[in-house]
């Protein structure tokens, strides 16, 4: 995680603004409604697992916008909590927006009172105020606001109503420092009592904690890190200043006087602030107590029902994955088609340019086709299944994915969060293993994190496909081709998950020991998609990012096999030289040194290990532009490929070394080289494994 | 007529107000994080594959607890 203290430092802004709240209640969405920034949004609990900072300009005024990661309250002791806490209570930003979701609001009061405590610069914006019509909630935001004598703004993030009045209020906080909280909680008697000789003498010193009832009530907990910050804040040794020790001794003399032991004590703090988050909530909302969420149940009784959820869940992402492969085939040969007459003309041009024709082999069988190739054959299958794939996690179904599969993760010794970071290595393993800051036991976590890359990405869906559709479909009775595309792309996942299972289970049992530790999963109410803008949000994103990609990754990598293949040394081309090299070897597993050194070649990005296979089997046969995709087949064929080539091919592209740049996150996380080579060696012996045993089985044939 | 009995003994659409947590520690607070604490109604919603994780409906929000966790939370349920 980047430290927060480097985000200080950079800010020029007239004002800092902090935004807070529970874990999806839409803080993302506000940040990005006012930064115009692209933070990435969805249906589930605690997926901002960084923090991003934004700015924005109202008013002739700058400001900066932190987008602090969901917590639930200041009570336990995440990451994440430490992070909020630390920057409200010692950064003090200029004005700290408590973000609440109108349809759960009694829980999300319990962390507004907390930060409360911490500074009076508190701004509470409730959102989704729309949903709370629809199911019929009442909040009355005027009266809320007196209880709590802070502004408070109801607000609907996606449709950005009440967000100029959110603005406005923030304005006159930082700016004209009006508004400023005037809410005083009041604790049991005997807490008060036992707090007061702490913040008498917080008081006499010179400290940079602006909230020293907070403060006391937290050196009564006895709480090491905050003796920490005595020392860091307030410059003073807590275990030598004898003024400081006095008061702490004064005030626990109080607590064990009326029999108030540590359990006792959190637990009449954490009820404090859960009994007057209820007794608030049951003023402003109407109707008190009635059930709202008739049909969340109804939808959650097939999601996560007992005889529905498995059938639900396959058949969801064998509609998603059949819909990918029939959508992608024909934009594939469009592109195609498109790229190789645009190849001519380019040849020609170039030609006529008087440009060297060495140069134009360079340019275009070098750079030009790689790239085009990944464009054609890559980004069609990403482009469909990527947006389909943030529909349902906008829905909020997967969460109802994770509770489906924490049975067997437990089983695994490993957690059930894990399946949500799954899915988004199913996009992308890189942010699938960023995302495994949300399981909080480090040793489940580190299980996650080694396990990542045994999905298959985005990046490799579409090689999967193609091999898919090349090799392995044939006319069986009048089962269409797609759908026996679709079951087999199905048991490729499928095979994925299990051995994810299996090696989480493995890791649990050896490097990892230890028990399944406690979890707790939020089901969050469904929200219905902005389906349109997210389809046409997530299709530019997902081609931006290819193309991106394909510039910065596969034009120099056509450019290093172009040279491979045109530099001799001795009697060979350097590419033949290294081909022959690994043949051998690879040959033991099915591949052939062609394959693996694509695989090798394709560190950078799973995009191109196929068109580099192409190039190099196109390089050293007659040079034709390709017209369609399954020409490829015939180039394959006609070289020494064989249906067994092909299913070696397919467990590899499935279980090999992760890319570089999912290695890079692996390092960043885990900060050790030690963890980063075996996350790199787990899915590649499982892959050489795999392909082994499939080339040794069937030579028997 | 009421009796205590663990959480986990709920079945299915039933209801229980919590009396009291038997664990400890950080697990105590994260169940109390999530508005658990003495008098407040929890209603077992789904119990998942193998009878766990369990979700429950706590102050208007589903949330999933495994077994061992669940097992601590002590509720008052009233029986004809």
């Amino acid at each position: 995680m980047q430290s927060y203290s480097s985000y200080l430092e950079t800010a020029s802004a007239d004002y800092t603004i902090a935004l807070v709240g529970n874990p999806n209640v839409g803080k993302s969405t506000i940040f990005n409604q006012l930064t115009g920034l692209k933070q990435h949004t969805g249906n589930w609990p605690g997926k901002t697992v960084t923090f991003a900072k934004g700015h924005y300009m109202y008013e002739n005024q700058s400001y900066t916008l932190i987008d602090l990661p969901g917590i639930y309250s200041l009570a336990t002791h995440s990451k994440e909590e430490e992070v909020t806490r630390d920057f409200i209570c010692f950064k003090q930003p200029d004005a700290v927006i408590v973000v609440c979701d109108a349809t759960c609001l009694e829980r999300n009061l319990n962390l507004a009172l907390q930060i409360l405590e911490l500074t009076k610069h508190v701004i509470l914006c409730v959102n989704l105020i729309d949903e709370a019509h629809k199911k019929k909630i009442h909040i009355d935001t005027t009266h809320l606001a007196r209880l709590l004598g802070i502004p408070v703004i109801p607000v609907c993030a996606k449709s950005s109503t009440g967000l100029e009045q959110l603005l406005l209020e923030v304005m006159r906080l930082t700016h004209f420092k009006t508004h400023l909280s005037t809410y005083k909680s009041t604790f049991n008697p005997i807490l008060e009592e036992a707090c007061l000789p702490l913040i008498e003498f917080l008081q006499t010193i010179p400290c940079s904690c602006a909230c020293p009832h907070f403060f006391a009530l937290k050196l009564l907990q006895n709480e090491e890190i905050f003796l920490s910050y005595v020392k860091q804040y307030c410059d003073l040794n807590p275990n030598t200043s004898l003024s400081f020790l006095e008061a702490l001794q004064k005030s626990h003399n109080i607590l064990s006087n009326h029999r108030i032991d540590a359990t006792c004590l959190q637990d009449l703090i954490v009820t404090h602030y859960i009994q007057q988050a209820e007794w608030i909530a049951r003023q402003v909302i109407t109707p008190k107590d009635a059930s709202m969420d008739q049909q969340d149940r109804k939808i959650d009784r097939l999601f996560i029902g007992k005889y529905t959820r498995f059938p639900i869940m396959a058949l969801l992402l064998a509609f998603i994955l059949w819909l990918t492969i029939v959508g992608a085939n024909y934009p594939s040969d469009l592109l195609f088609n498109l790229f190789s007459r645009l190849e001519t003309f380019l040849s020609s041009l170039l030609l006529n340019l008087g440009i060297p024709s060495t140069l134009i082999s360079l340019l275009i069988e070098g750079v030009y086709r790689i790239l085009t190739w990944v464009v054609a054959v890559m980004l069609p299958p990403m482009a469909i299944f990527f947006p389909l794939f943030t529909l349902l996690e906008d829905v909020g179904y997967l969460p109802r994915i994770a509770f489906n599969l924490d049975h067997c993760f437990k089983q695994c010794h490993a957690c059930g969060k894990q399946a949500l970071t799954m899915c988004m290595g199913l996009g992308c393993n890189a942010v699938g293993i960023e995302g495994c800051r949300i399981i909080d036991s480090p040793r489940e976590r580190l299980i996650a994190l080694l396990t990542n890359s045994l999905m298959p990405c985005n990046g490799r869906f579409p090689t999967l496909i193609l091999l898919i559709n090349m090799f392995f479909i044939t006319n069986f009775f009048y089962v269409p081709s797609s759908l026996i595309a679709t079951l087999l792309l199905l048991l490729a996942i499928l095979l994925s998950i299990f051995l994810t299972f299996f090696t989480s289970w493995l890791l649990s049992q050896t490097f990892l020991k230890g028990l399944p530790s406690s979890f707790t999963l939020e089901l969050p109410p469904y929200r219905k998609p902005q389906i349109i803008q997210t389809l046409i949000r997530s299709l530019l994103d997902r081609t931006l990012y290819v193309l991106r990609r394909s510039v910065c990754v596969a034009a120099p990598a056509g450019l290093v096999i172009w040279l491979l293949a045109h530099i001799t040394l001795g009697e060979h081309t350097l590419l033949y030289e290294m081909t022959d090299f690994l043949d051998p070897f690879a040959r033991l597993f099915g591949l052939n040194g062609i394959i693996l050194t694509a695989f090798i070649l394709g560190i950078p990005a799973n995009e191109i290990i196929f068109p580099i296979i192409m190039m190099i089997y196109m390089s050293s046969n007659t040079i034709m532009p390709l017209l369609q995709s399954h020409e490829i087949k015939m180039i394959l064929l006609n070289s020494d490929w064989t249906p067994v080539t092909a299913l070696c091919t397919l467990i590899f592209l499935l279980f090999h070394w992760p890319c570089s740049t999912t290695l890079l996150t692996i390092y960043k996380e885990t900060k050790s080289i030690k963890w980063t080579t075996i996350a790199f060696l787990i899915p590649t012996l499982l892959g050489f494994f795999l392909c082994f045993v499939v080339t040794q089985i069937t030579s028997f044939f | 007529m009421s009796q205590n009995i663990p959480l986990t003994q709920l079945h299915e659409g039933q209801k229980a107000q919590v009396s009291m947590l038997l664990s400890t520690g950080n697990i105590r607070r994260r169940l109390q994080d999530l508005g658990i604490v003495a008098g407040t109604s929890i209603e077992c919603v789904q119990k998942g594959p193998g009878g766990d994780p369990i979700a429950y409906k706590i102050r208007n929000t589903i949330i999933a607890l495994r077994l061992e966790d669940v097992n601590t939370i002590i509720v008052t349920t009233k029986f004809k």
